[in-house]
């Protein structure tokens, strides 16, 4: 009993970092930096995978960890860094309005997800239950920064690490998602990935600039 | 037996004295190693202390008593401030009296003389340096209250030496909540202590200063007493952070004799040279904020160490 108590412990603490990386993203300038999080958020994901799989003994938690740690620590960010290279966008930076306000805002995001979460990880058996309020927060930080970004490429980071956000639900509500549908969305991220990276060349192709206002008019003036 | 509790109270507050400025020199070496240059000697601060304690103070025509009280009132503050933080023992006399919000209390003290000080000879720099000063300070200060308050939540009590006797009374848990103060206190430690991202101690500029234009005016044992308070300070917020989330090895209540404060010593000392270069490895990796990005990085801070009262809150089960 005392050891399952200490892998609880371990996992409050994971998802308390992958909470504080969620914020360190959405404070964040410039691009190179928010792939490196998310490198970090995949990381620590894969690590509270591996300690849910050791604690509740299903050996298939273990290639859903092995799976989060090629595809979001390796591959991801890889494939994301590559992309900004060829985009000449390494040192990009956004102007973002008022980073504390929109901190208060993603605060209070987690005041909200914490309530929403309270009643249904009383309904949980898992040992991580309490961590489903820290899952829900990731996912609705993640929108934020979606929301407040203006850079395709964030915004796909964002996308990213809301994905981040709804796998670490799924392992800390249910011990995780049967196998062939997290395969399915390993390939859906991977090949979106792939797809947004073509979609950033036409849009800068098209613009000059990634910037995502100049889609929101139907026609040039 | 009170007689010895008073004498260990005192040898406390000696050994911060003495080893603060020997602190400050480590990090200065470590920062220059970083950097590729060749290291000031370990002791280059005591040197400097002891130049300046052996010239003659000038002061300036219009300075009043104030301007000359502000460094003893500096260093007596930081002297108080260590003998309320256990460091080495926690059974101090001292320690019952205040509380950590009195200490906070008394870093403000201390931190009104010396804008008060910097604005009273009426130069430019001066004033500029103090404006800045309480602007950082007031901002500082509730992240910095928000991470203790944190501290309190989970053992109960706003006095240090009894979060450190509760650590080690239940030594298992760890809060993750923990993170998230640790993080701002890290980032408060270095915004209050004239550190990197908000001020950078080595600058020669004087647009770009807080703490260093506030000490101009300043010469002989008057800056002695100022630069050794500063040091000081940075030495007692190292001091606050072991007590808060690295307490081993602190002699807890009840543990007296020789060989529990010498082990407190050794950890004092091993635990102060890691922090030094951590801090000075932090240091290296970031540049110097733009002062109007200053509320910015306090504001995070802040919301950080929110965020971990609500996770200590949301995981306390």
């Amino acid at each position: 009993m005392p050891t399952s108590h200490l892998i609880a412990q371990v996992l409050n603490v994971l998802a308390a970092g992958l909470l504080l990386i969620s914020f360190a993203m959405l404070s964040r300038r410039r691009t190179q930096r928010l792939i490196t999080l998310l490198a970090w958020q995949g990381a620590i994901l894969f690590l509270s995978t591996c300690l849910v799989a050791h604690s509740s003994g299903l050996s298939e938690i273990y290639y859903s960890a092995a799976l989060t740690l090629m595809l979001k620590v390796i591959a991801l960010p890889w494939i994301l860094h590559r992309l900004i290279y060829q985009l000449g966008a390494q040192w990009d930076s956004e102007p973002l309005v008022n980073i504390p306000a929109t901190m208060l805002v993603g605060l209070v995001l987690v005041i909200f997800a914490f309530g929403l979460a309270q009643p249904i990880s009383m309904l949980a058996t898992t040992i991580t239950r309490h961590t489903l309020g820290i899952a829900l927060a990731v996912i609705l930080l993640a929108f934020l920064m979606m929301i407040t970004r203006r850079k395709a490429i964030t915004q796909v980071i964002g996308f990213l690490a809301m994905e981040n956000g709804l796998f670490f639900a799924a392992t800390s509500a249910t011990y995780g998602m049967p196998m062939v549908i997290e395969l399915g969305i390993a390939l859906d991220l991977l090949v979106g990935v792939f797809i947004l990276g073509i979609f950033f060349f036409q849009i800068r192709e098209q613009f000059d600039s990634l910037d995502l206002h100049h889609l929101e008019s139907l026609k040039e003036d | 037996m009170s007689g010895i509790t008073f004498i260990r109270q005192l040898a406390e507050v000696v050994l911060a004295i003495a080893i603060a400025p020997l602190f400050s020199g480590w990090i200065a070496q470590c920062r220059a190693w970083l950097q590729n240059r060749s290291a000031p000697p370990l002791l280059q601060p005591y040197r400097m202390l002891d130049k300046l304690f052996h010239k003659d103070a000038a002061l300036a025509m219009d300075a009043s008593a104030l301007f000359r009280a502000t460094p003893y009132v500096l260093f007596g503050a930081m002297a108080l401030a260590a003998a309320i933080i256990p460091s080495l023992v926690t059974d101090l006399p001292l320690a019952r009296v205040a509380d950590a919000i009195a200490l906070i209390g008394l870093f403000a003290t201390a931190r009104v003389f010396q804008s008060l000080a910097a604005m009273d000879i009426g130069t430019a720099f001066g004033t500029m340096g103090a404006r800045r000063e309480m602007m950082v300070g007031f901002l500082a200060e509730p992240a910095l209250l928000m991470v203790l308050f944190n501290a309190f939540l989970v053992f109960g009590s706003t006095a240090l030496p009894d979060l450190v006797d509760g650590y080690a009374a239940h030594r298992a848990a760890v809060d993750p909540s923990v993170i998230f103060a640790a993080v701002a206190f890290l980032m408060v430690l270095l915004a209050e202590n004239a550190r990197l991202p908000i001020d950078n101690p080595a600058t020669h500029l004087e647009l770009t200063m807080i703490h260093e234009a506030m000490l101009l005016e300043y010469s002989a044992r008057h800056l002695a007493l100022v630069e050794w308070a500063s040091s000081l300070k940075l030495f007692n917020y190292a001091c606050i952070g072991f007590a808060l989330f690295l307490p081993w090895g602190i002699a807890t209540h009840g543990q007296d004799g020789g060989l529990p404060l010498f082990l407190a010593f050794a950890a004092l000392i091993g635990k102060l040279a890691l922090a030094g270069a951590a801090l000075a490895f932090v240091e290296s990796l970031s540049a110097k904020l733009r002062i109007f990005r200053a509320p910015e990085y306090l504001a995070m801070a802040f919301l950080i160490a929110v965020l971990g009262l609500l996770v200590h809150l949301l995981l306390r089960a």
